[in-house]
């Protein structure tokens, strides 16, 4: 409730919105001295390790652990007999042993921990164990695994989810019509900061959980139900995180950390090693697309039919959700009349798939760019003429029937992108080989590059949909020290780079007009924040701190009038004072508090949101929509395949950029990501096995593979978002893959259905197998 | 886990002699990672990186002697006129960190076939000198790997150096990966022209079980440069040469499919490698770079 329906204007205050405030992480992070939760330590803690099986698919015959505690140093060994409430977790769906019991569902499944005073001891006691394993044939297919005759990977079949859209006429045709199958890898996060964190077991029965994470409820609800503690007995505090994508949204090592705690009666830490990583997380699912777009002569889009196939490996994680970003997002930002869409996840023995950024909208914007180009082509159109013809706007249905209500500017950002000024043509004399494709490793001084021109255009979904009620929480107390107004900031955000942490920090010093803002830890003592993902934070908690700050200047402009006489409306908040706009009498906030302070919590709550028709799809799913528009510029040596991309330039709608620099550094990142998509990253499971656990082999770009940027910044603001926000940090992964393939596709002729694009591929030694 | 640092080189062999299965350190940017793979777990580690004697390079016998513990950096830096092959490789190597640390003689300890100052001294036919307290022995570099990350070395034996001859003409290297820095190679190719000697030279990395020499394509660009009379004459190499080099070199190599790349890119790529450097090399040996 806010008292106040004018906004009081406050004063002047340095570091607020809009500004590039210095974030309060940045000096330690750049010094090396922020304490990621790797750096965690407590007195007589011990170590714990997991204990995986090397198999992809298996039913466990036995387990014997006599050996494993014979093991110098060793305190626990324990295994799903030992988990103490559910023996099952997972945020949507709960299918996921805390420790497997009977059978084998991906390789690196957790199957027992060890607790010992050394790492050391504690692996050679995971090197002890004694399982029993009938090796079983993995199902690696997903389109296998939904054959009738496929075994069941779980009761419920293998089906995750299939999600429909049916919208106009399913029997329409077109003048034009193209059809392509378009696959993209599975993409690791790569997050620099491997999974770790320190369980201290507490006096009262519970337990203190210090975690790299990216939701603490989320984790909190899942942990009091697997710990069998009530959840008031479960603390959860955000240790330093070292990057997340949407890898921290499932659990990972928190309850086997707190179960050998609690155990033993130690703090116990764990830190995954870097080959655990690739094991101990979710990545993003791999999909095949089947395409079909008709048109008309002129360009106009008449109907997209689309079959999405998404693997989410053996357990459930987001996929629900992944797959119904994929539909709702499948036909990209276009009006587009006559849709059918069929997307499933499903269930196999590969590694597990589930949140990333850009969350299903990534694969889609893949396979609908790339048949936007296959349709320019065939109607020898200009490929951003084609796309801008069809843009959706303010008002333009969703193939969901959904009215896209904020601003959504496609054919203006793509105009922006289109008339950005092309860099120079040609190479730096002296020969620089860091300019060239191969880089440093000399392997063009020229020969044989094209150079290549690519656009794309993505959009996705800002916040929670589908009806989930997601909120944020967010306490503010103003108080007075040394004669100076402070504020507090408290809430369960999690900071994992993305800087949440000063958007808070900025919120409240304009909403107050107090510079001497603190955000405290986040913890579990305030109510939850939702999680860092799906581009949701800067708006919700943002939002959150926001109606906190209103409700703590409601009371202040209370106090001022309960002493001073008048109606709080008469009074407004100037630098750091209260003033009667009637007789203006003054008073310091530091005088009117005193030893008192104000406190306010708030929840922020964003629009409702309702159900995608199983059979339809139809619903006003979404909250808004983020949009972004990439050009890629490419050099590509057509003889050995490598690449080099000269420049990234992107435009995006960003609503309102609270902390510019922080834009800007999420614009870069997001689209680095991309890249990486486009051209390198890719983990290669072959028989349900990842054959490249490492960053020897899983590649993520360099500075010399990432090109500068040109960025163009929109500020439209959403009306039903706090200062018009709108979430940064996804848009930017989706439209560039397409870009950048785009523009290899420019240079070299070559079809390139596949993300990512091998040099194999650019010199035309594959042929891929389109099923 | 026992780590022992001799300071001297005899120290350092009276230490391996005492301790056949201890490991060697030098740069430690092989052998490191290994131990946090938890792939080995040697008992004794032999520190060598407090022996003066391996950190250093000199004029021997009209070659140069590498000491076994010099970095890349070094190698950049000081040896790019008389190693020039090694030295572009050197600069392919990992990032700045990597090449301060990361020594050639690690390179040959390791011998994996991808290690990139292999296939220059392949090219340059270098030897390798391995030492123990009973003597040294000199072998040429092609019998020192004998398969993926083994070679000939004896328990007691430490490698003491490099021999390489100054380059008298161009050399070349050239190493795909699928980024554009600190990345293995997928395949590699070195070139030595040594125009005293109416020599050429190849080495082919990450393409075999152990770096290779494209034997018939040296013959064969040899015998063109010989019957055309070019090493004299400096005149124009022929596009079919260059073309019939590149495919030899294919040809020599012996790739497989692994998760850097398929056994087919790899020989691609090296025919396409081969007859660029082939063009560089020649190109700066008329004189026309
Ligand atoms: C991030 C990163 C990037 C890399 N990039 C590349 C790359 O681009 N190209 C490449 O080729 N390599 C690369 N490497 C691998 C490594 O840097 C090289 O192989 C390097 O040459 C190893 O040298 P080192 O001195 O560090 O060897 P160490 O790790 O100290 O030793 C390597 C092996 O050689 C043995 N050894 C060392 N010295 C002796 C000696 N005197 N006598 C007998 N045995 C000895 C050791 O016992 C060990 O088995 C990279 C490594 C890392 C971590």
């Amino acid at each position: 409730m806010t008292p106040t329906k004018e906004r009081t204007i406050a004063p002047p205050v340095r570091g607020g919105v809009g500004t590039s405030a210095r974030r309060q992480d940045s000096v330690p992070k750049v010094k090396g001295e922020f304490a990621y939760s790797s750096d965690l330590w407590a007195e007589g803690m011990l170590w714990g390790a997991t204990v995986r099986s090397p198999h992809p698919r298996a039913a466990i015959r036995s387990l014997d652990i006599t050996d494993a505690l014979t093991v110098s140093g060793v305190h626990a060994v324990l295994t799903h007999e030992d988990v103490p409430g559910r023996k099952l977790f997972g945020m949507e769906i709960v299918d996921q042993p805390v420790l497997a019991w009977d059978e084998i569902r991906y390789e690196g499944e957790p199957v027992a921990l060890v607790a010992a005073d050394h790492p050391e001891n504690a692996r050679r006691a995971a090197d002890r164990l004694r399982v029993d394993y009938e090796e079983l044939p993995p199902l690696v297919d997903p389109e296998r695994a939904v054959e009738p005759d496929a075994p069941q990977l779980h009761a419920s079949g293998n089906l995750i989810r299939h999600a429909r859209i049916r919208c106009g006429d399913p029997a329409v045709t077109a003048d034009v019509v193209i059809e392509g199958t378009y696959e993209t890898a599975m993409q690791d996060q790569a997050f620099l900061g491997p999974e770790s964190g320190l369980a201290v077991p507490a006096e009262d029965g519970g337990i203190d959980l210090y975690v790299a994470t990216q939701w603490l409820h989320v984790d909190l609800e899942q942990l009091a139900a697997s710990l069998g503690l009530p959840q008031d007995k479960v603390r959860i505090t955000l240790a330093g995180v070292g990057g997340a994508f949407g890898a921290r949204e499932d659990l990972s090592m928190q309850i086997h950390c707190c179960m050998l705690a609690l155990y033993t009666g130690r703090p116990v830490k764990m830190m995954y090693s870097r080959e655990e990583s690739f094991f101990g997380h979710v990545h993003r699912h791999p999909a095949r697309m089947h395409y079909e777009h008709g048109a008309t002569r002129e360009g106009e889009l008449v109907y997209v039919k689309a079959r999405i196939v998404l693997d989410g490996g053996a357990y459930a994680s987001s996929s629900t959700a992944v797959c119904a970003n994929a539909t709702a997002f499948a036909c990209g930002p276009y009006e587009v009349p006559n849709v059918q869409v069929d997307a499933l996840a499903v269930y196999t023995n590969n590694p597990p798939c589930g949140a990333m950024r850009g969350f299903g909208a990534v694969q889609a914007c893949f396979a609908y760019e790339s048949q936007m180009d296959k349709l320019a082509d065939a109607l020898g159109m200009d490929p951003v003429e084609l796309r801008m013809k069809n843009a959706m706007s303010t008002g333009s249905a969703m193939p969901t029937g959904q009215i896209v209500e904020g601003p959504a500017p496609v054919a203006e950002l793509l105009r922006r992108v289109k008339e950005m000024s092309l860099p120079p043509a040609g190479h730096d004399a002296p020969l620089d080989l860091r300019s060239l494709p191969g880089g440093v490793s000399n392997t063009t001084h020229g020969e044989g590059i094209r150079r290549g021109v690519g656009y794309a255009i993505g959009f996705k979904n800002i916040a929670f949909s589908e009806g989930s009620d997601d909120f944020a929480t967010a306490r503010v107390r103003l108080f007075a020290a040394g004669g100076e107004p402070q504020v507090e900031v408290h809430s369960a955000a999690a900071e994992v780079g993305q800087g949440v942490g000063v958007v808070q920090i900025q919120v409240a010093r304009t909403e107050l007009g107090v510079e001497r803002v603190t955000l405290l830890p986040a913890d579990t003592t305030v109510g939850s924040a939702g999680s860092s993902s799906a581009s949701r934070q800067t708006w919700m908690t943002g939002g959150a701190v926001k109606s906190a700050c209103e409700a703590v200047r409601a009371r202040l402009l209370e106090r001022a009038a309960g002493e001073l006489g008048g109606s709080p409306s008469d009074f407004s908040m100037e630098g750091g004072k209260i003033v009667s706009q009637t007789n203006g009498i003054e008073v310091s906030i530091a005088d009117l508090l005193g030893r008192d302070s104000i406190e306010e919590t708030r929840e922020y709550r964003h629009r409702k949101t309702y159900p995608m028709d199983p059979e339809t799809g139809q619903g006003d799913a979404h909250v808004a929509f983020a949009f972004a528009a990439h050009r890629a510029i490419v050099d590509v040596d057509t003889e050995l395949g490598l690449v080099r991309v000269v420049e990234l330039a992107t435009a995006q709608d960003v609503g309102k950029a609270i902390n510019p620099l922080s834009v800007e550094g999420q614009i870069e990142g997001g689209s680095a990501q991309g890249l990486g998509l486009a051209l390198m990253e890719e983990i290669q499971v072959s028989n349900g096995r990842i054959r490249n656990p490492s960053f020897t082999d899983y590649l993520i770009p360099t500075v010399l593979d990432m090109p500068p940027m040109k960025i163009d910044v929109l500020e439209l603001g959403d009306p039903e978002a706090p200062y018009g926000v709108k979430g940064v940090g996804e848009a930017p992964t989706i439209s560039s893959t397409p870009a950048v393939i785009a523009a290899l596709r420019d240079a070299t002729g070559r079809a390139l259905e596949r993300a990512p694009v091998r040099p194999e591929d650019v010199v035309g030694l594959t042929e891929r197998e389109v099923r | 886990m026992e780590v022992l640092q001799p300071t001297s080189w005899g120290e350092a062999l009276a230490a391996k002699e005492e301790h056949p299965g201890a490991v060697p350190l030098a740069g430690g940017t092989d052998l490191l990672v290994e131990l946090n793979f938890d792939r080995r777990r040697p008992e004794t580690i032999i520190d060598l990186t407090r022996v003066a004697e391996l950190n250093e390079w000199s004029h021997v016998n009209g070659g140069v002697r590498l000491g076994a513990g010099v970095d890349y950096t070094r190698v950049i830096a000081e040896l790019a006129s008389e190693l020039p092959g090694l030295a572009i490789a050197s600069r392919t190597v990992g990032s700045p960190q990597i090449r301060n640390r990361g020594t050639v003689g690690g390179n040959l300890g390791t011998s994996s076939p991808a290690g990139d100052a292999l296939p220059p001294l392949v090219a340059s036919g270098a030897r390798i000198e391995l030492a123990a307290t009973s003597g040294t022995r000199v072998v040429p570099v092609e019998e020192f790997c004998i398969a993926p990350k083994r070679n000939v070395l004896a328990p007691d034996e430490l490698i003491a150096a490099i021999h390489m001859p100054v380059a008298t003409g161009p050399q070349q290297f050239s190493k795909i990966g699928t980024r554009n820095a600190m990345v293995i190679a997928v395949a590699s190719f070195a070139l030595t022209l040594d125009p005293p000697a109416r020599s050429v030279g190849t080495g082919i990395g990450s393409a075999g079980p152990v770096p290779l020499r494209a034997t018939e394509a040296e013959r064969f660009l040899e015998g063109v440069l010989d019957e055309e009379g070019l090493w004299d004459s400096r005149g124009q190499l022929s596009e079919g040469a260059v073309a019939r080099f590149g495919q030899l070199a294919s040809e020599a190599s012996r790739p497989i499919d692994d998760v850097r790349g398929s056994a087919a890119y790899r020989r691609h790529s090296l025919g396409v490698m081969a007859g660029r450097t082939l063009a560089w090399a020649w190109d700066e040996y008329r004189g026309t770079l």
